[in-house]
């Protein structure tokens, strides 16, 4: 591992500036579950961490009107655990604890969480090309092992995937990021954080060098609505999504489809809306055979790698199962 | 502890010094003129750091300890507290250095296991500020002041933790390597659990009474056992999580 300097922020403004003035390439540290291994590895080389795993953004707040803020040093497993976020959001609550092991939601933090890097295995050795580690070095994984890799939103230069649980979940709440950057505040809707790799997958998110996400809002959900995350994966628990499926759900009296997100987990560099799913469900009932014509539309732009075309039928399965489930519950 | 509580910093050079309001930490070169009153922790730290030790002018190296030390640590070093085991640790380490590599290198606490070293088997897993983390994921520099217990601090004295002895009781366990993990991480777990947090195979509002295997499994599958003890390792955590629910 490279050497580094190390700094501790107090104040999310107080790493911004530092970061500003780093003379070597900085990066911020949170709860360090991914960057230290990436470091590791090689694939993160910082000259200096700004240690912000401290900041005064450890707070879950109720907002008025409705709503909650949840601070960006804020730890997996207290917001997972949280009474308001269990009650009013189930599908974040879920998303967490699906997500990595006991040990790890213990460390990992809500901003750190949406920055984490894909673990697609060649970007972590860095004996193998990778374009996202190093743009124009090409991608063993379109003709390599690309199981677990995506069917949407990828291209010719990066089939790689966003590991995240969590930012599925924040898609379907319509979360939004709040950054602390150099010219002061600005906020990112989720999904719009993450970015598809198109031309330069080295970049995983719209954030500009230095910025600093200290906060996520969520507004509050419609009455009645329900929501929900479920995740398939390799084994039972402590494994990355190969298709994963965050929903909410909300009926009329006569099950009738009044409001519907959905976005898809494992399948792209960002967490996928499906946005064509939804407009198929709009005032339709809420049936199996409604749910499975929604999945078809939304599929059908998938673009399955050589390995893994068992991820359509999987996630139009697990997506007809979820909102099912969630129909019969409403 | 708060180590800027007990120093008093000298810049190197203040003309070219750059401070930031609101960061902690060497960010520039400095050093640090310790006070008398730090140099019994310094003492058992062990000889490296003595070696890092520059002392002050005036004191009469022929006696130790010296009342005062200047010790000059470069950007990449970082002199940190530590409290493991209710002992106090006066380190300067690398600041690449895993609290799992202080613990085992510079601490000889070698009952923390190093296995996958990134994350994924649970082997290293300790408790940090009573939370249980993969010690090979954390960098000590970020943890100055930790208050920290690995399996050599479980027991009391001669008495065994309770989950060392239905550890033993059960045979959960073969070659043993991951043991020590397994224990940290019961320990935290099961005090997870008491607070009431869920898992991702709880339902309805939080765990209630004793865990189940389900639960419990699910709650230490940050652990893995290459001998694949897991039905005695779980039935220890039962028996210890029953015993627990039974006193409460």
């Amino acid at each position: 591992m490279k050497q580094f300097s190390y700094i501790r922020a107090t104040g999310a403004r107080a790493a911004v500036r530092a970061y500003a003035a780093a003379t070597v390439p900085a990066m911020y540290l949170g709860g360090g579950t991914n960057l230290t291994d990436l470091m590791r590895l090689g694939v993160a080389e910082p000259e200096l961490l700004i240690d912000v795993s401290g900041l005064p953004d450890d707070q879950i707040l109720g907002r008025r009107g409705g709503g909650l803020r949840i601070g960006a040093a804020v730890r997996n497993s207290d917001a997972a655990a949280h009474p308001l976020i269990r009650r009013d959001y189930p599908v974040l609550s879920q998303a967490l604890l699906d997500g990595a092991s006991g040990q790890l939601r213990n460390m990992a933090t809500i901003g750190g969480n949406l920055l984490q890097r894909t673990r697609c295995a060649y970007f972590q050795d860095v004996t193998k090309p990778c374009n996202k580690r190093e743009l124009g070095s090409g991608c063993p994984a379109i003709t390599g092992d690309n199981r677990y890799l995506a069917i949407l939103g990828h291209s010719d230069l990066c089939v790689a995937t966003h590991p995240s649980d969590m930012a599925v979940a924040l898609a379907v709440l319509n979360a939004v990021v709040t950054v602390e950057g150099p010219g002061g505040q600005r906020t990112i809707p989720i999904p719009g954080l993450h970015r598809l790799p198109g031309a330069d997958p080295t970049r995983d998110t719209v954030l500009q060098p230095g910025e600093l996400i200290v906060a996520v809002d969520l507004p509050a959900l419609p009455d009645a609505a329900r929501s929900v995350y479920r995740k398939v994966r390799r084994r039972a628990s402590f494994s990355f999504a190969v298709v994963s499926v965050a929903a909410v759900l909300k009926l009329d009296g006569n099950s009738q489809i009044r409001d519907c997100r959905i976005a898809l987990g494992g399948v792209a560099a960002a967490p996928w809306r499906a946005t064509q799913a939804e407009l198929a469900l709009r005032g339709v009932p809420a049936t199996e055979a409604n749910f499975a014509a929604a999945a078809e539309a939304e599929l059908s732009a998938a673009r399955p790698l050589g390995e893994n075309g068992y991820k359509v039928p999987l996630a139009r399965d697990v997506l007809v199962r979820t909102l099912t489930d969630l129909a019969e519950a409403a | 502890m708060d180590a800027d509580q007990q120093e008093e910093r000298f810049d190197e050079d203040t003309s070219t010094q750059e401070t930031y309001e609101g960061l902690t930490g060497l960010y520039s070169r400095r050093f640090i003129l310790k006070g008398a009153a730090a140099t019994g922790a310094v003492a058992a730290t062990g000889p490296d750091f003595w070696l890092r030790a520059v002392r002050a002018s005036g004191v009469d190296r022929s006696e130790a300890p010296p009342a005062v030390q200047i010790a000059p640590p470069t950007d990449t070093e970082t002199e940190i507290t530590l409290t493991v085991n209710g002992q106090a640790q006066l380190l300067t380490v690398d600041n690449r250095s895993t609290l799992l590599d202080v613990l085992r290198e510079r601490l000889g606490l070698t009952g923390t296991k190093k296995g996958c070293d990134h994350g994924q088997c649970g082997a290293c897993t300790i408790l940090l500020d009573g939370r249980r983390v993969n010690s090979c994921l954390v960098f000590a520099v970020a943890h100055d002041g930790a208050q920290i217990i690995t399996v050599e601090g479980l027991a009391d004295g001669d008495r065994l933790h309770p989950l060392q002895q239905a550890f033993i009781a059960r045979d959960a366990f073969q070659c043993g390597y991951c043991t020590p993990g397994q224990l940290c991480s019961a320990v935290g777990m099961l005090g997870e659990a008491a607070q009431g947090w869920p898992s991702a195979v709880t339902t309805g509002p939080g765990p209630a009474g004793a865990l189940s295997a389900d639960e419990i499994r699910e709650r230490m599958s940050g652990n893995l056992c290459r001998c694949a003890a897991y039905p005695n390792i779980v039935a220890a955590i039962t028996d210890v999580a029953q015993r627990n629910e039974a006193a409460s």
